[in-house]
């Protein structure tokens, strides 16, 4: 195989694991800091590649118009998510949390169902089929505009917890929340804002999925797992961990896809999932 | 206590009499039921007795069904040994998960998410796995349903109502002799606080073993029972997670670690999920997705409000057991 061809496709594959990574922050955040496991992460994604897909299909705004108005919308999802539902699970046996988020999960994706169609749905651009000649390589527009705007989406959540004095008390609340309650931080407000953090990170990841794969339904469970997988890797509740998980799996997926068949590609993410989760359960990327 | 044990007896002599007043219809809701009601109490011995969270059960059904459909398929294995085999490949792999898990020290979430990445894992690896068809899927001989073949296990729903019902007690009695004797002493100690039962002196890692193995043993048998009265097996429907998830909403529902949960979960939610159907088809609103709504409005409902399940209320109004050993129903 020609080393140029092996070079795009891993190319490609980071630049998908990036908006993977993305939507993975969302679920290492929530985790790292309301110690919950959003079961219905994958479903919230499918929800907003849906959202594109819709305001393309009616009315021909290009998915990147999209981003901020998702975010701010999906941000007040986690937000309602968090504060009506979640909260009174908190401190509830982990099934309980888990058969209420599965639940939630159930209800998206069959309405998606419901209002959709089965049926495979997509985004075509203008410049859907643009790359650029850099040398030997061949580079997607579409998939470099997804990777950046991924990053700077890192950037800007990183930035808040950094910076912004209700981000410092939200990690505040992740470091020791006895403490955190001590100082009189508003708990609960706190973690209704890192839900709502954390779904907008899947509504922007899942604006730009739109542009890269077709959408139906069934992705929703399919990138819950994807998650999973990559937070595993990563490290659950570590940023930089989820963001590198994501690029490890996407590049992953693409040279398994490249040397055995395609579909087997999942194999090698669970069995790497399994490997981390036995070895290093703190994660690739995460101090113990 | 006895009262419990007259009401279960009744039961069991309704249910022996049961086919022959049901029509072919709700026979097959009765067989689900049933079935559910097994595989959800081999759940409950895992999560149930011992606190650990297995949300990957479908591995267990998928393996004992493919073990045994394989074996009778390739090599006119009868059921009855095949079943043998089945049982053996899952204490297999149940004790590889539960070494690799319990051996490195993970638990809670991580090891509910190890369960899910062995199950997918497995999962797509029966996809690409030609000696049982692969994505085309796994069938069995059919033969004429009139004649009974017990011995081959082809035959008569009537039949797999019966064979159901008799992995249903079976399944009742191991998990009731469970929990009276030592080993359930120890997987409620190691449930209720690790800690405290080894420096208590269990072997906690040998008991958690023996839980994982016990739990996939039964499975398989549920996966051996699904193979024969379904005839068809495919990796994508078997290994689901959705599979999974239908494993344990039962035991969750009806009331997780005690007897009854399962059962009585297993009831209400079949019969909750066939008569959802019955109103939508009755209203002619068959659009696909609006049953699975309905059903998950009702799971999250049902976890907000009765986080124990069902059973321990009834149970306690019913005066089977008194109100601070309910886990003990």
């Amino acid at each position: 195989m020609p080393i140029d061809a092996v070079v795009n496709i891993v190319i490609s594959g980071l630049f998908t694991g990036l908006v993977y990574g993305l939507m993975a922050l969302g679920l290492s955040v929530i985790y790292g800091v309301v110690r919950i496991v959003n079961f219905a992460h994958g479903e919230l994604m499918a929800v907003g590649m849906y959202a594109a897909v819709f305001a393309f299909v009616m009315a021909g705004i290009d998915p990147l118009w999209m981003l901020v108005p998702l975010a701010v919308a999906f941000f007040g999802i986690g937000y309602g998510l968090q504060r009506a539902l979640v909260n009174p699970f908190i401190g509830r046996p982990e099934h309980s949390q888990f058969i209420l988020l599965l639940a939630v999960a159930l209800v998206l994706v069959n309405l998606l169902l419901v209002f959709f169609g089965p049926d495979a749905r997509g985004v075509l651009v203008s410049y859907s089929l643009d790359s650029y000649q850099i040398g030997p390589l061949l580079i997607d527009k579409v998939r470099l505009i997804c990777a950046a705007v991924a990053l700077i989406t890192c950037a800007i959540l990183f930035a808040i917890f950094r910076y912004l004095s209700f981000g410092k008390a939200i990690r505040a609340c992740a470091d020791n929340l006895l403490g955190a309650q001590v100082v009189g931080l508003n708990v609960k407000h706190l973690y209704a804002l890192t839900f709502g953090l954390g779904t907008a990170c899947v509504g922007i990841a899942g604006c730009l999925m739109s542009l890269l794969v077709d959408v139906t339904p069934g992705l929703g469970p399919a990138y819950t797992l994807l998650a999973f997988v990559i937070v595993i890797i990563g490290g659950l509740g570590s940023m930089v961990g989820a963001l590198a998980g994501g690029v490890l799996i996407g590049v992953s997926e693409s040279v398994a896809g490249l040397l055995f068949t395609p579909s087997a590609k999942g194999m090698v993410s669970f069995a790497l999932m399994i490997l981390v989760l036995v070895f290093r359960p703190q994660g690739l990327f995460k101090a113990r | 206590m006895q009262r419990s044990i007259l009401a279960l007896v009744v039961l069991l002599a309704v249910l022996l009499v049961l086919p022959f007043a049901l029509d072919r219809y709700m026979l097959s809701v009765m067989i689900l039921i049933l079935y559910f009601a097994f595989v959800g109490q081999a759940w409950n011995v895992m999560m149930g007795f011992c606190g650990q969270l297995s949300l990957g059960h479908a591995l267990y059904v998928g393996l004992g069904a493919y073990t045994s459909a394989a074996l009778y398929q390739h090599f006119e294995l009868i059921p009855w040994v095949g079943m043998i085999a089945a049982v053996l490949v899952c204490v297999a792999a149940a004790s590889i998960i539960g070494w690799l898990a319990f051996r490195f020290g993970i638990g809670g979430t991580y090891f509910a998410l190890l369960t899910i990445a062995f199950a997918e894992f497995t999962r797509i690896g029966f996809e690409h796995f030609d000696w049982v068809g692969g994505t085309a899927g796994f069938f069995l001989r059919v033969t004429q349903q009139s004649r009974m073949d017990v011995l081959n296990l082809r035959g008569d729903p009537i039949m797999f109502y019966y064979l159901a019902l008799a992995l249903a007690v079976a399944g009742f009695l191991l998990s009731a002799w469970l929990l009276r004797g030592r080993l359930g002493f120890y997987f409620r100690a190691i449930r209720d606080n690790e800690e405290a039962a080894r420096a208590a002196g269990v072997n906690v890692f040998r008991y958690k073993m023996y839980a994982v193995q016990i739990s996939g043993g039964m499975t398989a048998l549920a996966g051996v029972f699904f193979a024969f009265y379904y005839n068809n097996l495919f990796p994508e429907q078997i290994f689901h997670i959705s599979r999974s998830i239908e494993i344990i909403l039962a035991p969750i529902i009806g009331g997780i670690g005690t007897l009854f949960g399962p059962v009585l979960g297993a009831a209400v939610l079949t019969l909750a999920s066939e008569g959802i159907n019955a109103a939508l088809e009755a209203l002619g609103h068959e659009i696909p997705g609006v049953k699975q709504i309905l059903y998950g409005v009702a799971l999250g409902l049902s976890i907000m409000f009765m986080p124990h399940g069902i059973w321990p209320g009834i149970a306690r109004r019913l005066g089977f057991t008194r109100a601070r050993d309910d886990s003990d129903a």
